[in-house]
């Protein structure tokens, strides 16, 4: 056991209690959480900061305004219904189309159609604060429903592939791209059984992934290789990032980013306590990375600067024991 | 920098716990264990006599210094009689009276003392005793004696020894025999003795007790030798010289006096019976605590009335609970439904036993979700369905009870104990979970909470550590500064090792 903590510490490997202590507490002052955790809020910081966000097509602040959900939607056939303060993914409803013979009724990712009422419902719930941290009341929000970029077609089932940057004092620290599965029922949590894939940051190519912890090549609903995807638009991606420091001004910030096929890589979300799988899917712990943020921090740097710091520092490494 | 402060904050929360309650064990005697009983004495002497026709003046000698022996409590009982207690030259005195009384009399004067090594061995130095005043022919046959005893002797204490030995002898001396001559009680033989002493000028007096042990109905005081050898008194065995104390001898009263005196009355009778008893050592140390005047007794639980003793009993233990909680989740890593689910749960658990709360436990909660599935569908907004997932929680409780009644299984009533309000809200709590993070993940939280709670069951019904808690509330110093540490604590946790196990080995 002793020698599993030692072989970790050496690894560099970020704990749990540590990213709360040393991480969380030290670089994210609770009153800035609100910014990333009010995803209107989060929407309208990034939005003045001039970064590329989903369209907002309305808010719903009260269980009076639940009627309106038809209004707001009246035009649209594909949309994101999401709570403002949610976490992990949880209460997000992706409506994809209308029932050809109904209009009345929504298809989702799944295929599935669900009546209007229904996603009242799933409204009401998300205003009543089902979703949102300690049940406090919550806005729901409509946002525009990201067409994907094709390069993740072949290796998602369903669903959001998504691309988490965890940023480190403005300086990008390590990505990994997340890829839902049959498992994770459409979404992009590793927890929930989506594949998570490390990336070359210098270079914004997909290394191996990792499913619930066990090191994977193939996407396991599609058998696709997921390691050698380029991801497009790379530069812009880590440039985003490193600027949502500069939104936020959390230290230890996880932003999460999709790739639209039209408008590019737009912001998703912004996370103050991003999780620790990304280690897993890169094989690599963050500690040495951030230690290494420490010693070439300059607080000057622009966004532009720091991304360019990252593709220059962070290589892969040698991937030993985790990688296939 | 703040890791320091951390670490001397907790240290500091420490020392302070530890330092009261080191005090309080080794210097106040509180028991570190539990059930941790003291032999107490309870002697009783009883008083009664014939009330003559006027008033009625009663006074007892009781004890005053009681080498070995400290006083519990003590009282009297009488029938209408005024009651004080003084100083007198023997030492104190119980004193009754009253204007008029018809017929037989009894007064009961009880005392309850423990046992003290520590307690005062003696009171102040006496002055050299003057010579008494004996007529012939006895003093000229205690000059002899004294003068013979002197001889062969080198101090106090072996003057004493031999003059006992003498006194003693089986074919006496005639001087010896002289001065026995009116002796008719060991009292008055050590009576005698103690004039003897006086002739050669050395402090002596006659003490009268009682030889603790079990239980005497009838009690009779020994009359014992105290000499003063000019830095302490000693005791003397009047019968074998011996310089020795009967074991457990508590001392009554001292002197030649008259143990009564009854003014107004007659046919006086004075009987003792001892009781041997045993009281919780605490109640000792708290007693102990107020004759020292320490005011730290005054923060103590046991001072508090019993019903709000219990309810502490409990509180207290809730820090336990909750260091096992802090243990579990941030040093094991076990996952759990809210914060302090657990510990209440586990406090449920102290009322129903550990193996029927977990199987009402678990009934309940399977029974509450399969209910919440259905609720789901009728689509009810947050609050009147958290309203209505408890109001079906108390109706389970209510059946479970009702079917283990009339199964003839008593312990299904304890169902009523279980914190339903938390029940309710673990129900919700795992089925938003079984939802969106499916069925998994909502029953490992679900038996992490459990094995949570059953660790905070087993340390919170420690019986030792409870009275331990109880006994000296100022542990939870040491509980917070534990929690306090874990709460800077940067290290894995146990169950990281095997999510990370693959970054390891590199």
């Amino acid at each position: 056991m002793f020698e599993i903590v030692r072989q970790l510490r050496q690894a560099g490997v970020l704990g749990l209690n540590e990213r709360n202590c040393e991480f969380i507490m030290r670089l994210n002052p609770r009153r800035l959480y609100p910014r990333v955790d009010d995803k209107v809020l989060t929407k309208d910081l990034a939005l003045a900061a001039g970064m590329a966000v989903p369209e907002l097509y309305g808010v719903i602040a009260n269980q009076g305004e639940v009627r309106g959900f038809a209004d707001i939607v009246a035009e649209l056939d594909s949309f994101v219904v999401k709570p403002a303060q949610g976490s992990g993914g949880n209460g997000i409803i992706v409506v994809t189309g209308r029932s050809e013979r109904k209009r009345e009724a929504f298809r989702l990712t799944s295929g599935l159609l669900v009546t209007r009422s229904e996603i009242e419902h799933h409204i009401s719930n998300i205003v009543g604060g089902q979703y949102s941290l300690g049940g406090k009341p919550d806005k729901a929000i409509i946002e525009y429903c990201v067409r994907f970029d094709p390069v993740f077609d072949a290796v998602s089932y369903q669903g959001v592939p998504d691309i988490r940057v965890v940023v480190y004092r403005g300086y990008p620290a390590m990505a990994m791209v997340r890829l839902p599965t049959r498992a994770s029922d459409g979404k992009a949590n590793l927890h929930q059984g989506a594949v998570g894939t490390g990336v070359d940051m210098s270079r914004g190519v997909t290394l191996n992934g990792v499913l619930s912890n066990e090191v994977v090549d193939e996407h396991p609903d599609t058998g696709a290789l997921v390691a050698g995807l380029e991801i497009p638009h790379w530069d812009f991606i880590l440039q985003s990032a490193a600027r949502g420091y500069e939104v936020t001004e959390l230290g230890y910030l996880g932003v999460d980013m999709v790739i639209d096929r039209d408008k590019g890589p737009l912001i998703l979300e912004m996370n103050a306590r991003p999780g620790l799988n990304i280690q897993i899917a890169n094989c690599e712990g963050l500690v040495g990375r951030v230690r290494h943020i420490d010693e070439i921090h300059d607080p000057v740097a622009t966004p532009a600067e720091r991304a360019a710091v990252a593709r220059r520092e962070f290589p892969p490494r040698q991937r030993g024991g985790c990688a296939s | 920098m703040k890791q320091q402060y951390v670490y001397g904050l907790s240290a500091f929360f420490a020392v302070v716990g530890l330092a009261i309650f080191f005090y309080k064990w080794q210097v106040l005697g509180f028991p570190l264990g539990q059930d941790q009983e003291t032999p107490v004495w309870t002697i009783e002497s009883s008083i009664s006599f014939d009330s003559g026709p006027g008033a009625i003046k009663v006074q007892l000698l009781i004890p005053t210094l009681t080498p070995g022996f400290r006083m519990l409590n003590e009282n009297s009982v009488s029938r209408g009689y005024g009651f004080s207690l003084n100083y007198g030259s023997g030492g104190r005195e119980a004193q009754w009276a009253i204007r008029r009384a018809d017929g037989q009399q009894t007064i009961y004067y009880r005392i309850t003392v423990y046992e003290d090594p520590s307690a005062d061995q003696s009171d102040t130095t006496p002055p050299f005793p003057p010579p008494p005043v004996i007529n012939e022919p006895f003093r000229t046959a205690v000059d002899v004696i004294v003068a013979e005893v002197k001889e062969q002797s080198a101090d106090t204490a072996s003057f004493t020894t031999e003059l006992l030995l003498r006194m003693n002898d089986t074919s006496p001396d005639p001087n010896v025999e002289l001065l026995l001559s009116n002796v008719d009680s060991p009292a008055s033989f050590v009576d005698s003795i103690t004039t003897i002493l006086a002739s050669a000028r050395i402090p002596a007096r006659m003490i009268h007790g009682f030889e603790l042990q079990g239980r005497q109905r009838r009690a009779e005081p020994v009359a014992w030798l105290e000499v003063h050898d000019g830095d302490n008194w000693r005791y003397f065995d009047p019968q074998s010289g011996e310089e020795t104390l009967p074991e457990r001898f508590f001392i009554w009263w001292r002197g030649n006096e008259p143990l009564i005196s009854v003014e107004g009355g007659s046919n006086v009778q004075v009987g003792f019976a001892v009781q041997e008893n045993y009281i919780d050592a605490v109640t000792i140390a708290e007693r102990q605590v107020a004759q020292r005047g320490a005011n730290l007794i005054d923060f103590s639980l046991y001072a508090l009335p019993i019903q709000t003793q219990a309810v502490y009993s409990v509180l207290l233990m809730v820090p336990i609970g909750a260091l096992v909680m802090v243990f579990m989740r941030n040093l094991i890593g076990i996952d759990a439904f809210g914060t302090f689910m657990p510990v209440l749960i586990a406090l449920a658990f102290r009322e129903t036993q550990l193996f029927w709360g977990v199987v009402l436990f678990t009934v309940l909660v399977a029974l509450g979700l399969s209910i919440r599935f259905l609720l789901e569908r009728l689509r009810l907004l947050l609050v009147p369905r958290l309203s209505a997932v408890l109001i079906v929680v108390v109706g389970l409780m209510l059946v479970i009870s009702l079917v283990s009644h009339r199964l003839g299984m008593e312990t299904g009533l304890s169902v009523a104990l279980f914190p339903m309000v938390i029940i309710a809200m673990t129900i919700e709590r795992m089925s938003v979970v079984w939802e969106e993070h499916g069925a998994v993940d909502a029953m490992r939280a679900g038996l992490g909470s459990l094995i949570i709670a059953i660790a905070a069951y087993v340390f919170m019904g420690i019986g030792w550590l409870e009275h331990l808690i109880l006994t000296f509330p100022e542990l939870l110093f040491v509980i917070l500064a534990l929690v306090v540490l874990a709460g800077r604590y940067t290290g894995y946790r146990l169950l990281e090792l095997k999510r990370f196990k693959v970054l390891a080995g590199k």
